[in-house]
């Protein structure tokens, strides 16, 4: 802390705590040369220095958090902050754009991040006799520098280094001068030396301090530019840059629905009491919506958090004398069809069918303009599902919540959602729009989402298969088992194409289930209505018969046949 | 996914329940109930201004409307041979109708276009949307359900059962359209005009048959070409009328048909008043009068300005907040009782309770006021009740004659400033109302310099600008501009003596001037130097001086009566204020929401623990922040292995105190259940979405920060 208004260049100031072996591996096999051994002994030397800034971090929170709001207003413009500090490491430093090609990034965050807390693990001064002199004390950016300074890594400058590319040179120029401010024959000096060793170049940049802001400006001015480049490098290659573990090698199982559900229960819910008031603050408002809900206008909610249970107490507590309709827009097979269709047969008590979802909507309109006695509140939980997210979806339910005795009130979670309406269809919804953060886990919401990492259960599969199937002929249900078992038997095969026709009117002749190739093919297109097998005609022109199911509910199909016969 | 839930209980009615929220909302429940009615009808006396300000707006074009089709047709009344003859190139009569970008209005408009046309053309008119005509079947059938529907209304409802049926039986094709116009008028001619209603009478015996497109740009090209040549070759069968909507410029309709297309038609053109004249007059009529006593604050209504400026150019929109703004207000200030007419100030502020009274001596306008007072008046404004009514009662009368005075003047100050080149006070009335409205006029720059500029105007335009304020002060409802509009037309009657003086000299210096021109150029140089060198030193002439004495007579009116409003006492009761609620509700940001959420948990979640620095998050934040964060040091892919490891790194590092049986198998399996619900979570907000890329990866749908 001796120069508290000194140089920002303190990149070095950083250890990298994390660095998986593969990587590094990686790196010395990739880039060899001398470059590599040079960088690779300062990355030694750079463990040695610890997060000693953290320390200043308290001194200038405010600041911080101003800035923080600077960057929020700017909406992800990356704006820099207009005081043009030289370190340009404002909001939009913080959250810019980063290049795929560090796939160690995260991991780094993440220790960073578990460091956090102890902030006073004391620095060995002793083994780092440079860093006084290189450490900056301008105590306001340190904590970003620290993040600039992971993204600057010899590593990366290492794999830009061995790319020969112009722009990916003039990039870590870039770099270079963003993080310090330097005489412009400094500058020169970093980008003339750049090819060979960058750290030289630093070092003498962080002895000579004068801070330039035109040279600020050009910087910025670069980096604007820089940011749109960089988002085309990023989307041209097709190259994915990440580390190749998958979840198989990991030595936990695929967690399905349940156990999932059950852990989460028992998990608890941090900040509870935070939560709840937060909620509180919300519910507080419930009549206030009642009243602008009844003078024509319609509610929706947006903000982090599940406004499932709030919507829900809402309902509860100021609903239960009337009509009201609640959609649960997460379902996966809701459709507006099915939502006008509720209106009509159970709050109309009209029995009949309509041609179209227009006509129907029509005769809604004309039996709430005809009867003023009429009202009826509508809640959607989550307006911008996927089924409902669709532009004719999102017109019609416009137009419904138009009538003036039909009272919307809807809630929004996705970051883009409120591009589905244009100026037509907003002036017809007539929106008020209320924040209600309320950080609640959506639950319900993403329970019938086909994640990733949750095993599924297959059971919706499962059922419509025994459904289609008890509806058919012994014969039929026979020629189906017949081509499970064998997709079965196949299973450990990956690239096992299905069973050829030929083979398979073979099987089923051996087992008297049909007596005539025509049979058969009657009996597939059958299949192929319901969506039981997909075909597909090979290389050779053969026809392969697959059933689109994955093995387990294949398995459980077969068992579940075995009990019933 | 559907649950209707039917309540077991009678319903009550509806209007009760509104007051009723309104009641529930607010502690002191005496007042709401009157509150709430002061609402409605101010409400409703604001709406019922705003559609007739919109019918006065329309009319012109209207009419204009009206005449072309009363024209269009009256050939194919009279069956000349014009029209023959038009009937040989086929030409279909249309009016194209650019109503401007602000669709959302458009509504408005073709109501009353309709309206007008069956009251007094025809019948028959049928309004198309782009939306309900996919394809050409879809058009005819929607056209021929909408002339059936309105036959039935001009005729009794005898034969509703058979053209019910009709229409679903008939196929959908012009031919049948034509057979149905000649029953119709043919059944028209016989019945006796006495059986119909009484404005038929007006209708020709033969009416058109109008089709109006509302939003022509949006229906596909292949439908309305395909409509246009259909209906050409009936055109001799049928009347057909086009009326096209149009919110771009007539271009579109060259663009959207070809020449073949477009050549079967015959069309015209008719322009709507724009958007931004609209809003002027509306802005003129609701803000800048003294009848209704909400008023709007500057900021408010810089919001809705500029939400009607930069987002949607709508009116609607524009009244639409007007209407939240008067709600809020009634809503939220238990003052606001008080608004309303002067008439009914008196009893109002009478029946006040000692709550109210309390209440009254909260707000801070009135605090700075007691302030004021000597320390006699002060205990008993603070003390006693009814002398507080008293007090109350007076400012609220003054506040009502200070907006009657305002808004004179303001119109004044407007004459000036709109003349003034390059508009340093801004050119609408409304940008000059919102720079009053926010802080003391005459202490900002621009004023400063308007007034620069003012003194050099020259005398014709500063004697128009005077005559015009006179006619604005003595149109006034303000008691105290008789000595104002004295004094201006004295300064008028000073022009006037000025110019005769004048004139009289400018003769004898012109004859002056011609004598000396016939010398040499040599001493033409030299007076002309002279007289230079004269103006310099020479004091101001007789109408600079007076110039500037009007200037200055000007600003102390300003001075005097534009003082803003947030100086006045009492000025809480009728200026709405809360502009951030305005542009919470209105033009909401979820996306800035969500960033917070994410990035700063602290923001909402007041748990010191969230506090630990600005820059980043603590590791204990709720899991989506980690997750999300973890993300952002992403690329286009995110290996969840990876992913799920970081995660586990930090929440560990989170919960180490007492994680004393490390590592768990327990402890693990919950970490990973987290993890995975944080991911889904992301997953429904939108920021990644699964990948078939690579295995286990997800890939990123945001860019760059947020």
């Amino acid at each position: 802390m001796s120069r508290p208004e000194g140089t920002r260049s303190s990149r070095r100031s950083l250890q990298v705590k994390f660095v998986p072996d593969e990587d590094v591996l990686k790196h010395i096999a990739d880039d060899a040369g001398t470059k590599v051994r040079k960088d690779k002994a300062q990355l030694s030397v750079s463990v040695k220095r610890f997060v000693k800034k953290l320390e200043n971090i308290s001194d200038n929170e405010a600041q911080e958090i101003l800035e923080e709001k600077n960057y929020v207003a700017a909406l992800g413009i990356c704006a820099q902050d207009p005081v043009g500090n030289g370190s340009n490491i404002s909001g939009g430093e913080v959250y810019s754009f980063q290049t795929p090609k560090r796939s160690s990034k995260m991991a780094e965050l993440a220790s960073e991040l578990a460091q956090t807390p102890e902030q006073n693990v004391a620095p060995d001064h002793s083994k780092c006799p440079e860093k006084m002199a290189k450490t900056p004390q301008s105590s306001k950016n340190s904590r970003r520098k620290k993040k600039e300074f992971v993204s600057t890594t010899p590593y990366r400058l290492r794999k830009r280094l061995a790319a020969p590319d112009p722009y990916l040179e003039s990039e870590s120029e870039y770099s270079a001068s963003c993080s310090e401010e330097e005489d412009e024959e400094d500058q020169k000096e970093v980008s003339s030396v750049l090819p060979g060793q960058k750290t030289p170049a630093k070092t003498k940049a962080a002895s000579t301090p004068p801070p330039r802001s035109s040279l600020a400006k050009k910087i910025k001015e670069q980096k604007m530019g820089n940011l749109v480049e960089e988002y085309f490098e990023a989307h041209s290659s097709s190259k994915v840059l990440t580390s190749d573990r998958t979840l198989q090698k990991l030595r936990k199982r695929r967690l399905n629905q349940q156990t999932l559900h059950d852990l989460l229960k028992n998990a608890p819910l941090a900040y509870a009491a935070e939560i709840r008031d937060l909620n509180q603050q919300h519910e507080s408002l419930f009549s206030k919506w009642m009243l602008q809900l009844h003078l024509g206008f319609n509610i929706v909610l947006y903000g982090l958090g599940s406004k499932r249970d709030l919507l829900e107490k809402f309902r509860t507590s100021l609903l239960q004398d009337s009509v009201h309709l609640v959609v649960n827009g997460y379902f996966p097979s809701i459709t507006v069809r099915s939502i006008l269709s509720s209106i009509t047969e159970e709050v109309l008590d009209h029995i009949g069918t309509f041609r179209s979802p227009l006509d129907q909507l029509e005769f809604i309109t004309k039996r709430f303009k005809e009867d003023s006695s009429l009202e009826l509140y509508v809640l959607i939980h989550n307006l911008d599902s996927h089924m409902l997210r669709g532009e004719r979806s999102q017109q019609i339910l416009a137009q419904l919540s138009s009538l003036p005795s039909i009272y919307l009130i809807a809630s929004i979670d996705h970051i883009n959602a409120p591009l589905m309406w244009d100026q037509a269809k907003l002036s017809l919804y007539n929106w008020l729009w209320y924040e209600t953060t309320t950080f609640n886990p959506y639950v319900e919401e993403t329970s019938y989402e086909n994640s990733l990492l949750v095993q599924q259960s297959g059971s919706l599969a499962l059922s419509s298969l025994m459904h289609v199937l008890h509806s058919l002929t012994l014969n039929a249900r026979g020629i189906f088992r017949l081509l499970a078992q064998h997709q079965l038997e196949k299973k450990d095969n990956p690239s096992y194409p299905g069973l050829s026709f030929q083979d398979f009117y073979q099987k089923c002749r051996e087992a008297f289930l049909v007596n005539s190739d025509l049979t058969l093919r009657a009996q597939l297109t059958e299949f192929r209505d319901h969506k039981l097998i997909r075909t597909k005609r090979g290389a050779d022109g053969v026809e392969y018969l697959l059933i689109p199911v994955d093995d387990s509910t294949l398995t459980d199909f077969l068992e579940k046949e075995d009990e019933d016969v | 996914g559907c649950f209707v839930f039917k309540p077991s209980t009678k319903k009550r009615r509806l209007s009760e329940k509104t007051g009723h929220d309104f009641r529930t909302t607010s502690n002191d429940s005496e007042d709401t109930e009157l509150r709430f009615v002061t609402c409605q009808s101010l409400w409703n006396q604001i709406k019922s201004e705003t559609e007739q300000i919109q019918e006065d707006l329309n009319k012109q074009l209207l009419d204009n409307l009206v005449s072309f089709l009363s024209r269009s047709h009256s050939e194919f009344q009279e069956k000349t041979t014009e029209w023959t003859c038009r009937m040989k190139f086929r030409e279909i009569p249309s009016a194209a109708l650019v109503l401007g970008v602000n669709i959302t209005d458009h509504d408005l408009t073709f109501r009353g276009l309709s309206d007008v046309l069956q009251d007094n053309i025809t019948p028959y008119v049928a309004l198309l949307e782009a939306k309900d005509c996919p394809g050409i079947k879809n058009l005819m059938q929607k056209l021929m359900g909408q002339l059936m529907n309105c036959e039935i209304d001009v005729d009794s409802l005898e034969d509703e059962e058979c053209v019910q049926v009709s229409q679903n039986r008939i196929r959908c094709s012009m031919s049948s359209l034509i057979s149905w116009y000649k029953s119709v008028t043919k059944k028209t001619d016989s019945e006796t005009p006495s059986k119909k209603r009484n404005s038929s009478s007006r209708h020709w015996q033969s009416p058109p048959v109008v089709v109006i497109f509302k939003d022509m740009e949006s229906f596909t090209t292949k439908v309305l070409q395909d409509f246009i040549v259909i209906s050409s070759q009936h055109i001799h069968e049928l009347p057909l009328v086009l009326v096209f909507g149009i919110a771009t410029s007539p271009m579109i309709i060259h663009r959207l048909l070809p020449h073949s297309v477009s050549s079967l038609l015959c069309i015209e053109l008719f322009q709507s008043l724009s958007c931004k004249e609209h809003l002027s007059t509306i802005i003129d009529k609701l803000l800048l009068t003294s009848r209704f006593p909400f008023k709007l604050g500057g900021k408010v209504l810089q919001v809705l300005i500029n939400i009607f400026l930069y987002h949607d150019f709508s009116v609607q929109n524009f009244i639409k907040g007007f209407q939240l703004c008067i709600v809020e207000h009634f809503y939220s200030q238990p003052l606001s009782v008080l608004c309303c007419q002067l008439v009914d100030v008196k009893k109002r502020v009478y029946s006040l309770s000692h709550d109210q009274c309390e209440n009254i001596r909260r707000l801070p306008s009135f605090r700075r006021y007691v302030e004021k007072q000597e320390s006699g008046k002060q205990i008993e404004l603070l003390t006693n009740d009814s002398f507080l009514k008293e007090e109350t009662e007076k400012l609220l009368e003054d506040l009502h004659v200070y907006h009657e005075n305002y808004v004179s003047i303001l119109r004044c100050l407007h004459v000036f400033t709109s003349s003034l080149p390059k508009y340093p006070l801004g050119k609408q009335i409304r940008e000059l109302h919102c720079a009053c409205l926010e802080n003391r006029v005459w202490e900002t720059q621009e004023y400063e310099s308007s007034l620069q500029l003012a003194r050099m105007l020259n005398k014709t335009d500063l004697v128009t600008m005077l005559q015009q304020c006179v006619e604005i002060l003595m149109s006034s409802s303000g008691k105290e501009f008789d000595k104002t509009v004295e004094k201006l037309k004295e300064f008028l009657t000073q022009f006037q003596n000025l110019e005769e003086a004048s004139q009289e000299r400018d003769v004898s210096v012109s004859s002056q001037k011609e004598l000396q021109k016939k010398t040499d150029l040599y001493h033409l140089q030299k007076t002309l130097l002279e007289l230079k060198e004269s103006r310099r030193s020479k004091k101001l002439t007789k109408f600079e001086m007076l110039r500037f004495e009007v200037v200055d007579y000007i600003d102390s009116l300003v001075r005097k009566y534009l003082v803003p409003a947030d100086d006045r006492t009492l000025h809480e009761i009728m200026y709405f204020n809360a502009a951030t609620v305005l542009r919470g509700h209105l033009n909401a940001a979820p996306r800035t929401a969500l960033h917070t959420a994410l990035n700063n948990p602290h923001w909402y979640l007041k748990n010191q623990a969230l506090k630990c620095d600005g820059g980043g998050i603590s590791n204990k934040a709720p899991d989506i922040c980690i997750v999300y964060k973890l993300h952002l040091e992403c690329g286009r892919l995110i290996n969840l292995v990876d992913w799920l490891e970081a995660f586990s790194t930090v929440v560990m590092a989170a919960e180490e105190p007492n994680a004393d049986a490390a590592s768990s198998d327990q402890v693990d399996d919950i970490i990973h259940a987290r993890f995975i619900r944080a991911v889904s979570e992301l997953e429904l907000l939108g920021f990644i979405k699964p990948s078939k890329q690579k295995t286990d990866h997800v890939a990123r749908l945001t860019w760059g920060g947020c």
